[in-house]
């Protein structure tokens, strides 16, 4: 084997890359969990997403549509779940579930006639001279224009979260729904909100995966990337900046076991490809074992039924 | 009903007189179907709590209204309509705090409060709002006596600035001694309203009630200590299972045959982890339980209750019963092994369910039928139901957590009397309770659970209710002297 | 303004009837989809619910298809039920499948060509050892170390996908396959071979042993201790340890029973109708059961209706795909889609609406 043949600078832009779809999933259900609510649904959400950017971008050859396209297909799935879940009480747990299977279905339905094909070039940001600096060009200033929506994101979320008054009630309606009740703050109307922005962004990062990271359609092709999303906002504790963490070391394996696999490493490929979930369940069992409520910042409430008693 | 401005009124019912849904609706919580009410010569319909705050109406709830893991000052700021940056906040709640003696360190997370600490951020989050009406909603329940003296005198500084209070209360004695005008409601309608100093707390709980009360009597020839106690526990000890639970201290106490042994103390003092490790839900991490000479420190609750020991758990639905099961499953679920009611795993349904018949029949629980939801019954029903459930089964002990946590005022008498008659009939019955008075009228001993340490028993004859309030502000003290 | 009453115990009547209508409003929400389409929907709904049983020309092939078919649906559904109902979620049955083919057909393959009559019984107990053992990994974490089963479970099934993978082409790929991928057909070694039980049929051993696993289901919930803890833990974990239960047994129980029953019904399925373990060996009935376990409510007998609903959509779906060139994933969004609607549905056993006028001031 040859591990010279791994670039270092371009094994850490791919990285990069590679972890944006997982990092805006998981960044979603992150505010959805700290508004109290569990939503299993972010892999049914991705490939919605995936399914319905890449459709927009390849008939209106615009990245700007096939960006809305993913939000808006990945947030209308959401309120289904939502309306289900905080409107008519159904079990979260197996609602999830629901949004995925019905997700894959009919994404697959949808994308049966665009196998195959290549969808146009998305743009990347000019950064004129600060692109061509050595190292430092190659490391920050390459990225498409996802890339770097993404990274704000997490600072936005976590701002939001930590520093505003819409976020305290967030994260007072995810620790207490009750009192937060009694206090005379809208349950529902925020969990749906968050529900909604979290499908949005599960739905981006499917987008991601099929117009830019890929990019082509394939069915099934988020592959589980949703229910890792899942597993990492356990890993973050329920923080923002650690989810970038997560979205690194996940994008880190999945990109280690393809370069393996590529300077032809003596293992069954099979077994390299495994790698990535079972690294998620070696962090899940890091961080659930090692871990009580109050340091994770795991939300009181999450995915208990709220219904008002008056 | 009408509030005057600076007066300290009392809210007086049982539960479920409407007491609640009352302020609630003052508050904005709930709407009301018809009628209307006047604030400041104007209509006033708040539509949801924020209008209520606007219009200076403030209310300290009972429960549900803090979040454990966000800290002081967040959990203020959520009370508040528009609440000013954090820093000066801050600064706000500890002069408010100084000027009332209610201090509270803001970035402490609420979850680590004692129950007085976590009530002095309920009030500091209202008196912020400089509100004109303050609603109190059973405020003395979580606090000692002494405690429950210093609150007091907050509100009666308050009333004297002219801030209007509605307090909310069945402990009759507490309102004699505060409140100037009591309305009192029964059954949704209010049905008198009356000067407390004027009445005996016996006239008014008959008001409340409807009906006269028969207070439960024990037997005079009580258990004598002679002999080999029954049960004894020595050295328990027991991590906190959560953060925000009470470690248990090398509990110890003895009861004998025939006896009513109450544990006495304020909820979260470590009562419901010395039940979880009474009943075998957890297991301690040392110290031995004995019943009759036999160690069952390590048995699994099933084990326990097959050698006699048996329990009723404070909270109903969801512990000592199953909410949405059948009253004949909820018979089964605890009387399995004792009442024969499954042979090598198969279960015997038409024994449970004529298990289940004879509690309904004995304990006079009121339900259509056994196969009714435990969850349809009423507090008091229920309460009826669990506790007939183990006595049936003829303890050798009876374990129960504040058996009459609320249950209107009929059942809570009428289950006192049956713990009473199970200690007559040469059982023995250890009662945890907050209620001071419950402890005094049935206990032959009582001994006090504060922040994990259990006191030394005493005789219920050398007893006073400030004795008992003394035992049981020990750590609270302590846990305040450390946030100043 | 309309008032949503939480009932004190769900209605009988219409937590019976929910599922009858759920399936009546996906016929017209599905009817809808394949409009879209540019099917006609009339026909596209006809062929999947209505032709395999009642066309003369097809109905005596699709009949005994749809009990081969709801037959691994019923023995993983009823696995994950009991879980379900304990509040413990194995999501990960489709891995659990597969391990039990793998390990079942393993052992069968390794004593190839011997003919044996033990043969058969060891690769069935081998079979559920595969699915048991593939379980333990979820139960064993989440009782040391507290991680969420439905992450872990879910996981390992791609995991096991990739291991079928690598089995398939590597260590028991047949030596005489000329270069094909996938293993020797079981079908064809007469000591491992879970043949027809009547000729002509398909129906296979597991369709039987499928039809006990509901009586017994319906046994352990309704009449046994176990069963009750089951529902009791499913009450909460605070009530259940009240009662004498131990949480940690009760995990590895529901997830040592559905792994195992999803393990019996991946060794059938390999030794029966799918003959050879093969990448593509797996075709989603692990997560398919799970739409199976709730449309059933968690009960035996509505899981055995459901399943054979479900596979009544697997078999006119087909039929459709090849009528009306029908994509295949149009059956998986209709079962998506029945799941939901079913889900929206309970609110009306679980709530009263009533519509309510309130005075104003």
């Amino acid at each position: 084997m040859d591990f010279a043949a791994i670039n270092p600078l371009i094994f850490f832009s791919t990285m990069v890359a590679a972890s944006i779809p997982v990092l805006l999933a998981a960044l979603g259900e992150l505010v959805v969990e700290k508004s109290g609510v569990l939503n299993l649904g972010v892999e049914g959400m991705m490939i919605i997403g995936a399914v319905c950017g890449f459709i927009a971008i390849y008939h209106t050859g615009s990245p700007l549509f096939g960006v809305l396209a993913s939000i808006i297909a990945g947030g209308l799935l959401a309120l289904i779940f939502g309306i289900l879940t905080q409107v008519l009480h159904s079990n979260q747990v197996a609602t999830g579930l629901a949004l995925t299977l019905f997700g894959l279905g009919l994404s697959a339905l949808l994308g049966q006639p665009y196998a195959g094909i290549k969808p146009p070039t998305f743009p990347k940001p000019d950064f004129g001279l600060l692109g061509d600096l050595p190292v430092l060009g190659q490391l920050f200033f390459k990225y498409d224009y996802l890339v770097y929506v993404a990274f704000i994101l997490v600072v936005g979320v976590s701002y939001f979260l930590n520093r505003t008054r819409g976020g305290l009630i967030l994260r007072s309606i995810g620790e207490n729904h009750d009192a937060a009740h009694a206090l005379g703050y809208h349950v529902v109307r925020v969990r749906l909100a968050a529900i909604m922005f979290g499908g949005g962004c599960a739905g981006l990062g499917g987008g991601y995966l099929a117009m830019i990271r890929v990019p082509q359609w394939t069915e099934g092709m988020t592959a589980g990337v949703g229910w890792i999303a899942l597993a990492l906002v356990v890993f973050a504790s329920w923080r923002p900046y650690r989810v970038i963490l997560g979205a690194f070391l996940f994008g880190g394996v999945t990109l280690l076991q393809l370069n393996l696999q590529a300077v032809g490493i003596k293992v069954n490929p099979a077994y390299l490809s495994m790698a990535p979930y079972l690294i998620t369940i070696v962090a899940l069992v890091v961080i659930s074992g090692s871990s009580n409520r109050l340091s994770t910042q795991a939300p009181g409430s999450l995915g208990r039924l709220f219904h008002k008693t008056m | 009903m009408s509030l005057e401005e600076g007066e300290i009124c009392a809210l007086l019912g049982e539960n479920g007189s409407g007491k609640s849904t009352l302020v609630k609706m003052m508050y904005g919580l709930v709407k009301p179907d018809e009628g209307e009410m006047i604030f400041q010569s104007r209509t006033y319909s708040p539509s949801n709590p924020n209008e209520a705050r606007l219009a200076g109406i403030a209310m300290v709830f009972q429960h549900f209204s803090l979040f454990d893991a966000l800290t002081v000052a967040e959990n203020i700021a959520l009370g508040m309509v528009d609440p000013p940056p954090f820093n000066k906040l801050s600064r706000e709640i500890e002069e408010k705090g100084k000027a009332y003696g209610l201090l509270l360190n803001p970035d402490s997370m609420v979850g680590t409060l004692s129950a007085g600490e976590r009530q002095r951020v309920e009030i500091i989050r209202c008196l912020l709002q400089n509100p004109k009406i303050l609603i109190m909603d059973e405020p003395t329940s979580v606090l000692t006596p002494q405690e429950a003296n210093v609150l007091f005198e907050a509100l009666r500084n308050l009333a004297a600035e002219g801030t209007t209070i509605l307090y909310i209360s069945h402990k009759l004695e507490e309102i004699k001694t505060l409140c100037s005008t009591a309305t009192i409601l029964r059954a949704g309608k209010v049905v008198a309203t009356c000067n407390p100093e004027e009445k005996s707390a016996r006239q008014l709980a008959e008001m409340m009630v409807g009906t006269s009360i028969v207070t439960p009597k024990r037997t005079e020839a009580q258990g004598n200590r002679d002999g080999q106690p029954l049960f004894r526990v020595e050295d328990i000890e027991k991590e906190a299972s959560s953060n925000f639970g009470t470690s248990l201290r090398e509990i110890s106490f003895e009861v004998w045959q025939g006896e009513v042994f109450g544990i006495g103390g304020i909820a979260g003092n470590g009562q419901d982890e010395l039940m979880e490790v009474l009943s075998g839900e957890v297991l301690p991490k040392g110290g031995t339980i004995k019943l009759n000479g036999h160690d069952l420190a390590r048995l699994n609750p099933n084990e326990r209750r097959k050698r006699g020991l048996l329990f009723a758990p404070e909270q109903r639905v969801g512990h000592s019963a199953a909410g949405e099961m059948s009253l004949t499953e909820n018979a089964y679920l605890t009387a399995a092994d004792r009442k024969a009611l499954s042979q090598a795993g198969i279960i015997n349904w038409s024994r449970a369910a004529e298990f289940s018949r004879t509690i309904i029949n004995q304990f006079d629980v009121r339900t259509p039928s056994t196969d009714n939801f435990a969850q349809s019954l009423s507090g008091g029903n229920l309460q009826k139901f669990v506790i007939g459930r183990e006595i049936l089964q003829n303890p050798e002990l009876l374990i129960v957590n504040q058996p009459t946590w609320g249950v209107d005022a009929a059942a809570a008498a009428s289950i006192r009397q049956k713990l009473i008659d199970l200690a007559d009939s040469g059982a023995a019955v250890v009662v945890i309770s907050q209620d001071i008075d419950e402890l005094l009228e049935i206990s032959d001993y009582i001994s006090v659970l504060s922040g994990g340490h259990l006191s030394k028993a005493r005789p219920v004859q050398e007893l006073s209710r400030e004795d008992i309030g003394l035992m049981m502000g020990a750590s609270q003290e302590s846990l305040s002297e450390v946030v100043v | 303004m309309l008032v949503f009453e939480r009932r004190r115990e769900p209605s009988r009547f219409w937590t019976a009837i929910t599922p009858v209508l759920a399936v009546l409003v996906t016929l017209i929400a599905g009817g809808i989809m394949f409009a879209i389409l540019g099917k006609n929907p009339v026909e596209a709904i006809k062929t999947i619910f209505w032709a395999p049983i009642f066309d003369p020309n097809l109905s005596a092939y699709a009949r005994p298809q749809i009990l081969v078919k709801a037959a691994p649906l019923v023995l993983i559904a009823i696995g994950l039920s009991i879980g379900f109902k304990a509040n413990i979620w194995n999501i990960g049955a489709e891995g659990q499948y597969i391990m039990g083919a793998i390990l079942g057909g393993g052992v069968a393959l390794a004593f190839y060509p011997l003919e044996a009559w033990w043969i058969f019984p060891l690769m069935i107990v081998s079979g559920i050892v595969g699915g048991i053992a593939w379980a333990m990994i979820p139960a064993l974490l989440k009782i040391k170390f507290r991680t969420n089963e439905i992450l872990v479970s879910l996981m390992l099934v791609y995991v096991s996908e990739h291991f079928l993978a690598s089995v398939s082409l590597g260590l028991l790929r047949n030596p005489d396959g000329i270069g094909f991928p996938g293993s020797r057909n079981l079908q064809h070694y007469t000591s491992a071979s879970n043949g027809e039980l009547f000729v002509g049929t398909g129906i296979h051993l597991g369709v039987i042993v499928a039809l006990v696993s509901i009586f017994a289901l319906y046994g352990l919930i309704r009449f046994h201790r176990l069963g009750f803890q089951v529902r009791v833990t499913g009450q909460s974990v605070r009530i259940s340890r009240f009662a004498g239960v131990n949480p940690n047994l009760m995990v590895i129980f529901c997830l040592a029973a559905s792994g195992g029953l999803a393990g019996l019904a991946g060794i059938f399925e390999l030794s029966g109708p799918a003959g050879q373990l093969s990448i593509d060996f797996n075709v989603g009935y692990g997560f398919t059961a799970i739409i199976v376990a709730f449309l059933g409510r968690l009960n035996p007998f509505g899981i055995a209706l459901a399943a054979l609903l479900m596979s009544l959509t697997y078999i006119g779906g087909d039929l459709a795909q090849f009528m009306l060139n029908l994509p295949s994933a149009a059956i998986q969004a209709l079962q998506g889609m029945l799941l939901f609607f079913l889900l929206s549905m309970d609110f009306l056993s679980q709530y009263r609406i009533t519509i309510k006028h309130w005075a104003r001031g």
